[in-house]
């Protein structure tokens, strides 16, 4: 029996070799991944050793660490709580920070390249100075007055979202998503607290993590036509050309009939597109869609913003939040050929499109600057440890040109139409031009509707201020005159107090 | 119930018994290695109150001192009951053990609140019930090495060792799930607070049986034969014994949901039979029929779940564990992380985060303490393991009785195994599952088996030892059994 005993010593050598190689594996060439890991708590925990800096918006710290008594050195908090969550995001003690949070990581933890030479003074000095802070463009009253309007909508819609931007930089006034959350618990140095306030929020039916205005794609409803509007105009229509309207259409080939709100919109069988954009005329757009074909809705949509799949919002040009693709979906037949059908009800933005909050603001600004789609961003300028050297102050840059500045004029007229004769009146603002258009997209039968409301502001030498949109998920008919009349109200604050560019 | 079992005594082939210098107890050499091992395991006390308090309290030994008196009360009964026992075994275990309540007292320190640490009670918290559990099981030891002053003494009871085996094994897994079950793997007996894993018992028990069986068997087992292949395959009728281990570990694995208390038992069996008949076709059997049950059953739970679903998520965790590293994969994502963090150093003894790995007093012992000596550490620890598994090997080497050879060397492949299982586990070499790291992990269960593994091993090293003539005219017989040579015991066929 002693040769299968020596030979089983054998083995077990081999099984021992096999652990032996297999810790080298893991502790000597995977040890630098796995010691910086995402999930590896130690990497937090000597993060927490140096104060961050501050997120700010209008020289108010909306993300402060507080120094504590206990093992780690410092605690994040929101002072602004819940109005802010989805633009911050949170830093958790465990896994992974969120938002700007998690974009701005280097430089609010003090280790990003730029702040090399803060570094080498503490080395110096033997100091621990803080991280770098972030100034955001936001303005605090419209963020104010978008989350207070949101919430406290007359439609009691509890889901929804408002973003305003500047036309003109595409620095973005206000981010609101609702339901929102408290960012404090998350960020507890209690794990069983964040863990357990986290799990909570994880469950929540209404999923307020999400972020609504840049995550959230629903069918856009009537707000799409500005875009079917636009294809259009460039192709012989002019603002004053009669199209084809009336109480119902059918288009070819389907069954089903499209009609319009009231019977009172359009039952002429002509109207302009003027008058078909100020009230909302479905039956027309949906001829003009299918007179356009699906080629040329989907390249004027595309031009406008849809389809784009790595848009990001946070610092120029340096990554942040991303932002789900608007998509305009199928109007053909499995053969090719349009399909009528889709494309009647692509054309009143219901079907298959889909359209983020935030894309609705940037139609919405190209059309009021002249053309010009300015890329968004929250981030204005990072400021050092000692708040005295500036780093990376945004440099505006245009995102896409989607129309030329006449057809943009033309789009102007007919929105500021639609807010001075039309549906969108609730929008209106002393002193100031207001343009918009509002949506009601069908969800479902017995369903409320989505309610939207897309809307620029112009001073009175014509310069765009402000440009927003504002979604009431199943805020039901009627529910996007509220969302026009919260539009009215953010823009008007996002005037008041511009916010930082 | 049981028939009436014999002393299994038949000797091994002469002339294959290694040279081993009898005529020497080594029983200093034991004191010196035993109290260096207790030095090491003070100065990681120290060193851990260091990094962690600050300071060192004045009574930062007293844990190694009182170990240090636990394991010179088992020295003195090995001194007096089995003077020629292997010198090695008893200071590798203490100081395994040793340093499993010191880094159990680590946690304890961990858990405190800050301002609460420097008046920690010594005999507090986990690291002093382990302490407690070491005092127990070093009894229980030195009470089985004075009972069983014959190794083959235990073969009388091996039928029912046997079934007691059995019944340990399945206990769990016909307990209702709230008494069995502890993090998805039933694998307890929980009575109150208190909770044993019969399981941990039952290696020893089935063991005898094993080794009592495979000696009596061995013969037909290695000499009736098929010839494929250029290997010797056993007769149908003889797999029958093989096959239902395989069906009972198979059962284990799905029933209590636990590959490694499966592989274990299986893998103990194939190796113990392979030892006795020395027929390499046992060992591709049974790797055979382990993968492919296995497989079986990864395949079983992909497609119908059901009891098949835990191993199927076990495995699919092994394959991704960072797919999921908040949910399913949490454990080995952090276990993997503390070893990464720990790299070739460690952050030193007191300097990790243990807390933030899950079950670190018990499955991730190793990753936990892995983060704190580092690479170098656990290559030692790995080493004294292995030191440890050979010596018990070499105890099957010397003995002179086949019955011996067998279950020593089926222990300590045992213990190499369940090494294996835990430390592949917990690293990503295999699927995690629970088992616990021998002498290290919190826990009595684990603790006293293991204890008594070690003591049946000094036995055993003890009788191979010892100066064939005898020493002193003492001969080595259960006390009030015949002469063996009036028993029928089985000739032996002696083979080149």
């Amino acid at each position: 029996m002693n040769a299968p005993l020596r030979r089983v010593g054998v083995v077990v050598i081999v099984l021992f070799g096999l652990l032996f190689a297999n810790l080298n594996w893991i502790q000597a060439y995977k040890a630098d991944e796995y010691r910086t890991s995402d999930y590896n708590g130690r990497v937090q925990v000597a993060k927490y050793d140096r104060k961050r800096g501050n997120i700010e918006a209008g020289g108010t710290a909306l993300a402060v660490s507080k120094e504590t008594d206990g093992e780690l050195k410092y605690l994040r908090t929101y002072p602004g709580g819940a109005k802010y969550a989805h633009v911050l995001g949170y830093e958790p003690v465990n896994g992974s920070a969120t938002g700007l949070e998690r974009s701005e990581n280097d430089f609010l933890a003090g280790t990003s390249d730029q702040l090399i030479v803060n570094r080498l003074r503490d080395m110096v000095t033997g100091d621990r100075t803080a991280g770098g802070n972030v100034l955001l463009t936001l303005s605090k009253r419209a963020q104010d007055v978008a989350y207070d309007q949101l919430r406290n909508n007359n439609r009691g819609a509890n889901k929804g979202a408002a973003i305003a931007l500047d036309p003109r930089t595409g620095a973005v006034q206000a981010l609101v998503s609702i339901p929102s959350y408290d960012p404090n618990p998350l960020s507890s140095h209690s794990r069983n607290d964040a863990t357990a306030a986290y799990n909570k929020l994880e469950q929540d039916r209404n999923r307020p993590l999400r972020n609504r205005a840049l995550a959230e794609v629903l069918p856009p409803g009537s707000t799409f036509k500005i875009v079917v509007a636009a294809a259009a105009l460039e192709n012989g229509i002019g603002k004053d050309t009669n199209i084809s309207a009336g109480p119902s259409y059918t288009p070819p080939t389907s069954g089903q009939s499209i009609t319009n709100a009231a019977p009172s919109i359009c039952p002429q069988s002509q109207v302009t597109l003027m008058k078909a954009v100020t009230d909302s005329c479905n039956t027309g757009f949906a001829q003009l869609g299918v007179q356009l074909g699906p080629d040329a809705i989907k390249k004027k949509a595309q031009e406008f913003g849809f389809e784009q799949e790595d848009l990001t919002v946070g610092r120029l040009g340096e990554g942040g939040h991303s932002v789900a693709a608007s998509r305009t979906g199928s109007m053909e037949n499995p053969d090719g050929g349009a399909d009528p059908a889709a494309l009647a009800q692509s054309s009143i933005g219901q079907r298959d499109v889909r359209m983020t909050p935030l894309e609705g603001a940037m139609i919405a600004a190209a059309v009021a600057n002249n053309g010009s789609q300015m890329r968004p961003y929250l981030v204005r300028q990072l400021l050092a440890p000692d708040r005295t050297t500036v780093y990376d102050t945004a440099k505006p840059g245009e995102l896409r040109r989607p129309v030329s500045g006449q057809v943009a004029a033309d789009l102007r007229d007919m929105m500021v139409s639609v807010v001075r004769n039309g549906t969108g009146r609730n929008a209106q603002i002393d002193g100031y031009t207001v343009g918009g258009k509002t949506g009601t997209a069908d969800v479902a039968p017995g369903v409320p509707p989505h309610s939207w409301f897309i809307g620029f502001a112009l001073d009175k030498d014509g310069n765009p201020v402000s440009a927003v949109c504002v979604l009431l998920e199943n805020g039901g008919d009627g529910g996007s005159a509220e969302a026009a009349r919260i539009a009215g109200q953010i823009m008007r604050a996002a005037i008041a107090e511009p916010g930082g560019r | 119930m049981t028939a009436a079992a014999t002393p299994a005594s038949s000797p091994a082939t002469a002339g294959e018994r290694p040279g081993v210098r009898l005529a020497r107890s080594r029983r200093n050499a034991e004191l010196s290695l035993l109290l260096l091992a207790m030095a090491l395991v003070a100065a990681y006390g120290a060193m851990v109150e260091a990094k962690v308090l600050d300071t060192v309290t004045p009574t930062f030994w007293v844990p190694a001192a009182a170990l240090t008196a636990v394991f010179l009360g088992i020295h003195l009964v090995i001194r007096f009951l089995a003077p020629f026992a292997d010198p090695a075994l008893l200071p590798a275990v203490a100081l395994l053990n040793g340093l499993g309540v010191g880094f159990l007292h680590r946690l304890d320190l961990a858990n405190a609140a800050p301002e609460e640490r420097a008046e920690l009670a010594t005999f507090a918290g986990i690291g002093g019930r382990q302490l407690a559990w070491t005092l127990i099981s070093v009894i229980l030891a030195a009470g089985l090495l004075a009972l069983m002053r014959d190794h083959r003494s235990i073969s009388r009871y091996a039928y029912t060792l046997g079934l007691a085996g059995i019944v340990l094994v399945m206990l769990p897994a016909v307990l209702p799930r709230s008494i069995s079950e502890i993090n998805g793997a039933k694998l307890w007996v929980r009575i109150g607070s208190f909770s044993i894993q019969p399981g941990e018992f039952a290696k020893l028990a089935l063991l005898v049986f094993f080794a009592y069986y495979l000696v009596r068997k061995r013969e037909v087992l290695s000499l009736a034969s098929h010839r494929f292949l250029g290997i010797d395959f056993p007769r149908g009728r003889d797999l029958g014994p093989v096959l239902v281990v395989w069906v009972i570990s198979l059962l284990v694995l799905v029933f209590e949901k636990d590959l490694g208390t499966s592989l274990l038992y299986f893998g103990m069996f194939v190796a113990t039979v392979y030892i006795a008949t020395e027929r390499v076709s046992w060992l591709l059997i049974g790797l055979v029929l382990f993968f492919g049950g296995a497989y079986l059953a990864y395949v079983l739970g992909e497609a119908v779940g059901g009891p098949f679903a835990n191993f199927y998520l076990r495995a699919e965790i092994w394959l991704d564990p960072f797919g999921d590293p908040y949910d399913k994969g949490y454990q080995l994502v952090q276990g993997l992380l503390a070893l990464g963090t720990g790299g070739l150093f460690g952050a030193g003894p007191g300097g990790g985060q243990p807390l933030l790995l899950p079950e670190v007093q018990n499955d991730f012992i190793f990753a936990g303490i892995g983060e704190e000596i580092g690479l170098f550490g656990l290559s030692a620890l790995l080493m004294i393991y292995l030191l440890i598994v050979e010596r018990g090997l070499r105890a099957a080497l010397a003995v002179r009785d086949s019955f011996g050879k067998l279950l020593a060397g089926g222990l300590a492949f045992t213990l190499a195994l369940q090494v294996f299982v835990i430390v592949g586990g917990i690293s990503k070499l295999i699927p995690l599952t629970g088992q616990t790291t021998p002498f290290l992990s919190a826990g009595g269960s684990s603790l006293m088996a293991n204890w008594l593994i070690i003591a049946v091993l000094l036995r055993i090293s003890d009788a191979g030892r010892r100066p064939v003539t005898g020493a002193g005219g003492k001969v080595n017989r259960p006390s009030g059994g015949p002469p063996e040579q009036l028993h029928g015991a089985p000739t032996e066929v002696i083979r080149p």
